[in-house]
């Protein structure tokens, strides 16, 4: 048919040549070219010990952030968990008792905060959502486990930890 | 002498069971392993490069090939041809016939006197070689020609008609 | 037959063997190496110092492993398979000729085990057994992936047996014997008899046969079922071929022959035309050193060669793709077959010419 863009390219098989036919002229120039990749720079990371920068706008597994006096930011609003598109978040609220005051910020906090990871899709909603600024993604990449019941992560791994003084 | 029995009970034995084992792929396996007694009865006849043609080509070559057809065949139960009674009475005669005339040949071979080899290096390749291109040299030619037409043979047949 | 001859025999057998072992060992472990170096990265690296423990690992792991046999395959020949295959891998280097002889003791010793005059023949022989482990183990898995394999193993060895038996009848024309050691004994040194003009010559058997060399090391990699031969084991093909049903330390046994069986048809390329365990000079070295430790330096010559075409195989597997099927029944038989055959004849007219000369 007739090209319209005029762009079309026929392209011309031409009959291989005898040295292109014995194939042993292209077989050794793959050689020269796989030998001389084995004096390259190697490209591993040697994980656990060394890790790859990441971007800045990366998100790992979650984490639950304190405010400058070291209180738990979070107060159980549920808008993250309301926000999450593959309802990964859930938690139960408490209130705060007394003598409480130096542990939360607000009246009002996360008695019981679990993210299931396998259901987490690291979209970053969460962050959006959250008015309190408590809940951050950037933490490290989430570790592999044998079950599904040590996927939900509690508390014990989300808060941060709290600061030295 | 006492290797030679052992290894010829061995094979009569393992023939036996190519003919008796149900499985046709078991039954090709126990051809191998006769065929490898075999072998061992050319080295014991200080025939080595026939003991080591039979271990390469009969062993390593034609029965590969018969694996791999059976290998490819459906053998189903009922997918086997031979079943009617007639093919089985048939095979039994010509079987017999076989037979009649092995015995027959065999007991008009006198084989009372032992034969001693003259020379123990006759079963070698330098020798073998010299016998097969001087003296056999016409039957050496005319069976190559033969294998070769059968070659041929198999290749037209195996070929589709053009039309 | 005297105590010491039996007793040098079986010192020698299991030196052999071991040596022969080991070497597949660390061939595990070099290709890996060597596969990652040729991609840019460092291979295994943890196990012992720059990964040298890993073949023990993997090993270890082998043997822990499950071992599955298929509810519905033949057990006994499932097992004889592995067997099979590792047994016509390991029984191939007797007739290879490690160095000359030495001397220990007052006694000479030959580095070979048996000098049995079909010697190629031999080798033959038992690489064409060698394809009843795969196609047993095939067979028996009851798996319609490892009987592709085994069918698939069956007739490559079969088309690429010939090849390889015709390219070497020419260099035999040139020896006028089967014995590899003869055939080794004749590669003395690496230059024979003063200038090119005054009719000097390489005496390694390459540069008298460079296309039968070329012939036999393809024929090579496809009876070891190396890429670009590797049909019978694609993995994604095939999912590994005739190996599928395979676990623990049967698989270990198929895994572990094919690297004795690289080892063995490197070290009979080495011995056949690279001059084995003769290297330049070796007449020198000799008279320098005594026989002794010049046979020794010969055994490291050929080492170092036979550690050079284990290289070779590693370094083509990374260079060039799988054959489709047909093309290598194609390469085969239309091919290498009549490149073979015309070797041969170019070399009866070449050493008749010579002769009348």
């Amino acid at each position: 048919m007739e090209s319209l863009s005029n762009r079309k390219k026929v392209l011309e098989q031409k009959p291989m040549s005898f040295m292109e036919r014995i194939y042993l002229p292209s077989i050794f120039k793959g050689l020269a070219i796989t030998f001389r990749h084995m004096f390259k720079k190697k490209e591993t990371v040697f994980y656990p010990e060394q890790t790859r920068p990441v971007s800045e706008n990366w998100r790992g597994m979650h984490s639950l952030k304190r405010d400058e006096n070291g209180k738990e930011r979070c107060t159980a609003c549920g808008l993250c968990a309301l926000a999450c598109p593959a309802e990964a978040i859930t938690m139960t609220a408490a209130e705060r008792k007394k003598g409480e005051e130096h542990l939360y910020r607000e009246e009002k906090y996360a008695a019981v905060y679990e993210v299931n990871m396998l259901r987490c899709i690291f979209c970053g909603l969460c962050e959006e959502a959250c008015p309190k600024e408590a809940i951050y993604l950037d933490g490290p990449v989430v570790t592999a486990d044998y079950l599904r019941k040590d996927f939900i992560y509690g508390k014990d791994k989300l808060v941060e930890s709290p600061f030295k003084s | 002498m006492n290797l030679f029995y052992l290894v010829a009970f061995l094979s009569i034995f393992f023939s036996l069971l190519v003919i008796f084992s149900k499985n046709p792929v078991h039954s090709v396996l126990y051809l191998i392993v006769t065929f490898f007694t075999f072998t061992i009865h050319y080295i014991l006849l200080n025939a080595q490069f026939l003991a080591i043609v039979n271990f390469i080509v009969y062993m390593g070559a034609i029965m590969v090939l018969f694996l791999f057809v059976l290998m490819l065949l459906n053998l189903n139960k009922d997918t086997e041809p031979m079943k009617s009674n007639l093919i089985k009475i048939a095979g039994v005669v010509a079987g017999l016939c076989l037979l009649v005339t092995l015995v027959g040949s065999l007991r008009a071979v006198d084989t009372s006197a032992p034969i001693v080899l003259k020379n123990p290096g006759i079963g070698l390749v330098k020798n073998l070689g010299k016998v097969l291109f001087n003296e056999f040299l016409l039957p050496f030619e005319v069976s190559s020609i033969l294998l070769f037409s059968a070659m041929v043979g198999a290749v037209l047949l195996a070929k589709k008609d053009p039309k | 037959m005297e105590v010491a001859f039996l007793i040098e025999k079986v010192v020698l057998v299991t030196v052999i063997f071991a040596i022969s072992l080991g070497v597949a060992a660390y061939s595990t472990l070099a290709e890996r190496k060597i596969a990652a170096f040729l991609q840019g990265r460092v291979g295994p690296h943890r196990a012992g110092w720059h990964g040298s423990l890993q073949p023990l690992a993997d090993g270890g792991k082998m043997f822990f492993k499950e071992e599955i046999i298929p509810a519905e395959s033949s057990a006994f020949l499932f097992i004889l398979g592995p067997s099979l295959a590792l047994l016509t891998a390991c029984i191939g280097s007797a007739v290879i000729p490690w160095g000359q002889s030495i001397e220990v003791a007052g006694r000479v010793i030959e580095l070979q085990v048996t000098d049995i005059n079909v010697g190629i023949l031999y080798i033959f022989g038992v690489v064409s057994l060698g394809v009843y482990g795969i196609m047993i183990g095939g067979w028996a898995s009851n798996n319609k992936f490892s009987l592709m394999g085994a069918i698939r193993a069956a007739s490559q060895n079969i088309s690429y047996e010939i090849a390889m038996g015709l390219s070497l009848i020419a260099l035999l024309m040139m020896s006028g014997t089967l014995s590899l050691k003869d055939i080794a004994a004749q590669q003395h040194g690496f230059w024979e008899g003063g200038y090119i003009w005054d009719g000097g010559y390489f005496t390694w058997n390459f540069f008298k046969q460079p296309l039968g060399f070329l012939l036999f090391i393809i024929c090579a990699f496809a009876e070891c079922n190396r890429t670009p031969f590797d049909l019978p084991e694609s993995e994604n093909e095939l999912v590994a071929g005739y190996h599928t049903e395979y676990s623990g330390f049967k698989l270990g046994a198929y895994l572990f022959s094919e690297y004795i069986n690289m080892f063995v048809s490197s070290a009979v390329m080495a011995t056949l035309y690279w001059g084995g365990y003769n290297y330049p000079f070796m007449d020198l070295a000799s008279s320098a050193f005594g026989p002794t430790l010049a046979a020794i330096l010969g055994v490291v010559v050929l080492f170092m060669k036979i550690f050079f075409f284990i290289f070779f195989f590693m370094w083509i597997r990374w260079t060039i793709p799988r054959f489709r099927y047909d093309q290598l029944l194609h390469l085969g038989w239309k091919v290498l077959i009549p490149l073979a055959i015309a070797n041969i004849v170019i070399t009866g007219i070449v050493i008749n010419i010579i002769n009348y000369l």
